[in-house]
């Protein structure tokens, strides 16, 4: 019953879709006020129908219906509840149903916080989101319907693969769907622009905080996947450049270009068109990347079950959504105005280098992704492109971005002389030098390893990064606004937005001073360890104390007691597992980690030699957890900039078009006199 | 001009996109193609004193069999090789892969032994020189003692008649 | 007009820092220096070059992940070669010979893959190159013209609304 319920609300939510994606566009077009006002209580509509199907879903998976198809392959009787919740995007037909449910919340959220905006361009917003809701919705009932039924019920599930029984599977695809459907609100945006012929500064007010929430989202989700991946798999890495990962990145690539376009075309009006450029190709590679995972065109530890009969059908989607934005932009673009002018050395031209570096990164990425694919289609062989590419291509792409992120916020709006600059440089480049001697003097006390010149040019960059977003935040605190004032009172004068800056970018020091210690200086072992006997690693010392069997919710594992000594004294005690799932009969490593803020200690149990040896990884990673904090920073940084008074300012009571004119003006000034 | 770019190369990604949703990706080919077929100097299953000899078969086109008794879609094929190969009067050899002697001719014994002799790889050595990655596969070797065709997976009546035998009809 | 071209020049040199340590740092092992021997210096390329193959079996783990069969054969032969004295490039080369270039995650540098190498730095030098010719282009078709006396005015008479509502 339940489940054809949920297939009720799908139809119902396509139909309401389809008056939601065409009415508003039309009365838009044709000035029909009536029409146009159906697009927010349709797009709620929409929404509460989405939900409804996921609540359906969820309450298979929670009462272990096995009539269900989908439940029955991806759940288990004795699979606990939360993740027999998170098992509902476990798999495919149930990802997608999120994908869905997430484009009508985000649908939701605009039709709800878009006062202000002018009627015919949030109907325009919400037919275009309408239209891809129709395309998903469509997918999802004739080829992936995740309540299809077995019938005979089977007597019980296959459960939700090992490796997704842990708290990462419960946040990691959640928000980092957000973050992906995220960019059709930039993208809807950016075409409901092109469709109204008023492809303007406003627009990119308008678009900033829904870009911003959607890449802080992206940023977390990110982190989370590559986190899980650390903590998870037993193999010490945290990224591997696999297809999906990169299927993940490259939005976020782009979708950073487009934060920062987004600031220009705001500020100052100018490059409208390669920002709604940018907007399109955010979401572009969004859909690319929900391609690339479940088409089975590569291959991938995260590709899901493969159909190509469901690859064809993404395809197309993407061909008429991605083909007809670009037609659009192709016709209407070219009538877009230049904008304001700026000179040669202005923040705007440093804001769209970095939006080339961005993109070209982003691009470098597709290559490296595609190319298998592109060599494998021109019978030209087959190859492997991984981690030694993409580090090598990818790091010379981003060192100039890094640079020029310290130098951006200290150059003026519009025009800015060098020798202003001078005196800003001097302290940046001062400290950094400075402090990074101090570092590279103080830091291998723990190892024994040596310098290389990647990591010392590493560790100058992250100080660059720390030392220019610290010293411009002094020059503006102390010079804010002529009224002066004490130290709390200019900098609660600052911006929202400012602050998230300095956040974002001060997080993104400690995440490239993380990168380059842990990988410069880890220290990897893979030995042998029988009872009783301790092996020395990098000044640690790790004694295996014994091994017990222990029983599991689902499982079987082997626990290994693992005592860390340092200079003869206990430090901490691992318990790393090798657990052994019943019903998947699949068994899993789990590492056992101490995550300290100056090193991780990382041990992973491998197969049993005999009784009473074990095989085990053993690594050291100096300041692994900078990483996750750099990126936390970056997403709490995007947070906060979309937390700006500028973006609510006319959730007040209506004002006059003037006043609105002058508050603006306002707070154009104070920018462009820091 | 420049503002249709853009739609010129999605296009362009889309077209391989397409191509590519025809191809498998985990598909191997054999680096091997081509090659002289490396020296196989290992003892022989039946004849433990005697060792396999490859120059020995310069001259006539053959086939070599990947096989082991711990595979069982080897034992599945044994049967069809048995027939195919005597009728086809192709000569067929047999690389036993990472096995013990006794289990592997107590499997000849039982599905029937179609291989003219089999050679004993007990370490994998060999086989990591023929790039095995996956049992069973067959190779089909020229006159001249190189590489000419690889399949993967067990062979049956369709795959002999379809895509070996087309291979040796075309090197004899 | 010298500080322009000791910019760009700062900029080459620092591109070319980073790319010499970018590739530098791949063939670079972070020799660990517990026991004596020159065996942690093995293990350390040993594991390196592990992570570096393919496992031809399950395609998407590294020859150092993977628990395939297959996998460990072939971490036996890297341990055994390089205890022969063969370098890193020997190994790889010895795998490619049997697997093809499939079994390296770095690609090889050849004609059909020039574009893949190449490709994106091109495109760097292409776009910051284009950026700047239409920067150029901008400021002489979008000029920074003053405000006339009438347009003054009428500013002035704006704000003077503001505050006369």
């Amino acid at each position: 019953m339940i489940p054809e319920i949920g297939v009720f609300a799908l139809i119902m939510a396509l139909l309401v879709a389809a008056v939601q994606a065409t009415l508003p566009l039309a009365g838009a077009h044709w000035g029909v006020v009536s029409w146009m006002r159906i697009a927010r209580p349709a797009a709620v509509l929409q929404g509460l129908f989405a939900w409804t199907a996921f609540g359906c879903l969820a309450t298979s998976f929670l009462t272990g219906d096995f009539s269900v198809l989908y439940v029955a392959g991806n759940s288990h009787s004795e699979l606990p509840a939360v993740y027999r919740f998170a098992a509902i995007w476990g798999g495919h037909e149930g990802s997608m149903l999120l994908w869905q449910c997430l484009l009508s919340a985000w649908t939701v959220g605009v039709a709800l916080c878009s006062r202000q905006l002018p009627q015919p361009y949030v109907a325009r917003v919400l037919s275009v989101m309408g239209m891809l809701s129709i395309g998903l919705l469509l997918f999802l009932l004739f080829l992936s319907n995740p309540f299809e039924r077995l019938i005979p019920a089977a007597a019980q599930g296959r459960d939700l693969n090992p490796l997704l029984q842990d708290p990462g599977m419960i946040l990691h695809p959640p928000l980092l769907y957000m973050g992906y459907v995220g960019f059709s609100v930039a993208f809807a945006f950016g075409i409901a622009a092109l469709l109204s012929g008023e492809l303007n500064a406003a627009w990119a007010r308008w678009s900033r905080p829904w870009t911003l929430a959607a890449w802080s989202f992206l940023t977390l989700g990110i982190l989370l996947g590559s986190a899980w991946a650390y903590y998870v798999l037993g193999w010490g890495g945290w990224w591997f450049w696999d297809p999906v990962e990169n299927a993940s990145f490259m939005p976020w690539l782009v979708g950073t270009a487009l934060i920062h376009s987004l600031i220009v075309t705001d500020q100052r009006g100018a490059f409208r068109s390669w920002t709604v450029m940018l907007a399109i190709a955010a979401f572009s590679l969004s859909l690319l990347g929900t391609f690339l995972v479940r088409s089975g065109v590569l291959t991938s530890v995260h590709a899901f079950a493969v159909d190509p009969g469901r690859g064809l059908y993404i395809l197309c989607f993407m061909v008429m959504v991605v083909g007809s934005s670009l037609l659009l932009f192709a016709i209407r673009a070219p009538g877009v105005g230049l904008g304001g002018w700026f000179a040669l050395l202005s923040r705007e031209s440093l804001l769209l280098v970095n939006n080339v570096l961005f993109s070209v990164a982003a691009m470098a990425v597709l290559i490296g992704t595609l190319y298998p694919l592109l060599l494998d289609v021109l019978n030209g062989g087959k190859i492997s492109v991984g981690p030694p590419y993409f580090e090598a291509v990818f790091v010379p792409l981003m060192v100039p971005a890094l640079v020029l992120m310290g130098i951006g916020p200290m150059v003026r709006w519009k025009r800015s002389a060098p020798v202003e600059l001078r005196s800003q440089l001097r302290w940046a480049v001062g400290a950094s030098g400075i402090s990074a001697l101090l570092l590279a003097w103080l830091l291998p006390r723990g190892t024994d390893a040596t310098w290389t010149p990647l990591s010392a040019f590493g560790l100058l960059l992250a100080a660059w990064c720390v030392w220019s977003t610290l010293v411009q935040a002094a020059k503006r605190l102390s010079t804010a606004g002529t009224q002066g004032g004490s130290l709390r009172l200019r900098a609660s004068r600052q911006p929202l937005s400012w602050w998230g800056m300095l956040l974002a970018h001060f997080g993104i020091g400690l995440f490239v001073f993380g990168v380059t210690l842990a990988s410069g200086f880890e220290t990897k072992r893979e030995l042998t360890l029988s009872v009783g006997e301790t092996v020395s690693v990098a000044g640690f010392d790790f004694r295996l104390d014994g091994v017990d069997e222990v029983p599991g919710p689902n499982y079987e594992a082997h626990r290994a007691h693992v005592q860390v000594l340092r200079d003869g004294e206990p430090f901490v005690a691992l318990a790393p597992e090798k657990r052994r799932y019943r019903a998947q009969e699949m068994p899993l490593s789990q590492a056992a980690i101490d995550t300290g803020l100056l090193r991780d200690l990382f041990v992973a149990l491998g197969d049993p030699v005999d009784d009473k040896t074990w095989s085990a990884r053993i690594q050291v990673k100096p300041f692994m957890a900078w990483i996750w904090i750099g990126c936390v920073l970056m997403a709490l940084g995007g947070l906060l900039a979309l937390a700006d008074r500028r973006y609510r300012v006319a959730r007040r009571a209506p004002r006059t078009a003037r006043a609105q004119r002058g508050d603006d003006a306002a707070a154009r000034t104070a920018e462009a006199a820091s | 001009m420049k503002f249709i770019a853009p739609l010129i190369a999605f296009l362009g990604l889309a077209v391989v996109l397409m191509l590519g949703l025809q191809r498998d990706p985990r598909a191997l080919p054999s680096a091997l193609i081509d090659q002289p077929l490396p020296a196989i100097d290992i003892p022989l299953l039946q004849n433990p004193e005697q060792r396999f000899d490859s120059t020995a078969l310069r001259g006539q086109v053959w086939m070599l069999n990947v096989w082991a008794s711990w595979c069982g879609p080897c034992q599945e094929e044994l049967p069809a090789l048995n027939v195919l190969a005597h009728r086809d009067r192709v000569p067929l050899y047999g690389l036993n892969y990472k096995d013990q002697p006794a289990p592997a001719q107590a499997l000849l014994a039982r599905f029937g032994n179609p291989y003219r002799s089999s050679a004993v790889d007990a370490d994998g050595r060999v086989g990591m020189d023929l790039g095995v990655h996956g049992v069973p596969e067959t190779f089909v070797i020229d006159a001249a003692g190189r590489v000419r065709y690889r399949h993967l997976g067990p062979v049956n009546n369709e795959i002999w008649e379809t895509k070996l035998m087309p291979v040796v009809k075309a090197l004899q | 007009m010298i500080a322009r071209w000791l910019a760009v020049i700062a900029c080459v040199a620092l591109q070319g820092i980073a790319m010499g340590a970018a590739a530098q740092g791949q063939t670079q092992a972070p020799t660990q220096t517990q026991t004596q021997a020159a065996d942690p210096a093995l293990e350390a390329r040993e594991i390196r070059l592990a992570g570096q193959l393919r496992c031809v079996v399950c395609q998407n783990q590294t020859v150092a992940e993977s628990n395939a069969p297959l996998a460990a054969d072939m971490r036996r032969v890297i341990r055994t070669q390089l205890q022969a004295g063969r370098t890193d490039q020997q190994v790889v080369d010895f795998f490619e010979q049997r697997y093809g270039a499939f079994v390296h995650y770095s690609p090889p540098f050849k004609a059909s893959t020039w574009l893949l190498w190449i490709g994106p730095f091109a495109l760097a030098i292409i776009g910051l190159t284009l950026l700047l010719a239409v920067l150029r282009r901008r400021m002489a078709h979008v000029e920074a013209t003053p405000l006339t006396e009438a347009q003054r005015a009428r500013a002035r008479q704006l704000l003077d609304e503001e505050s006369n509502p």
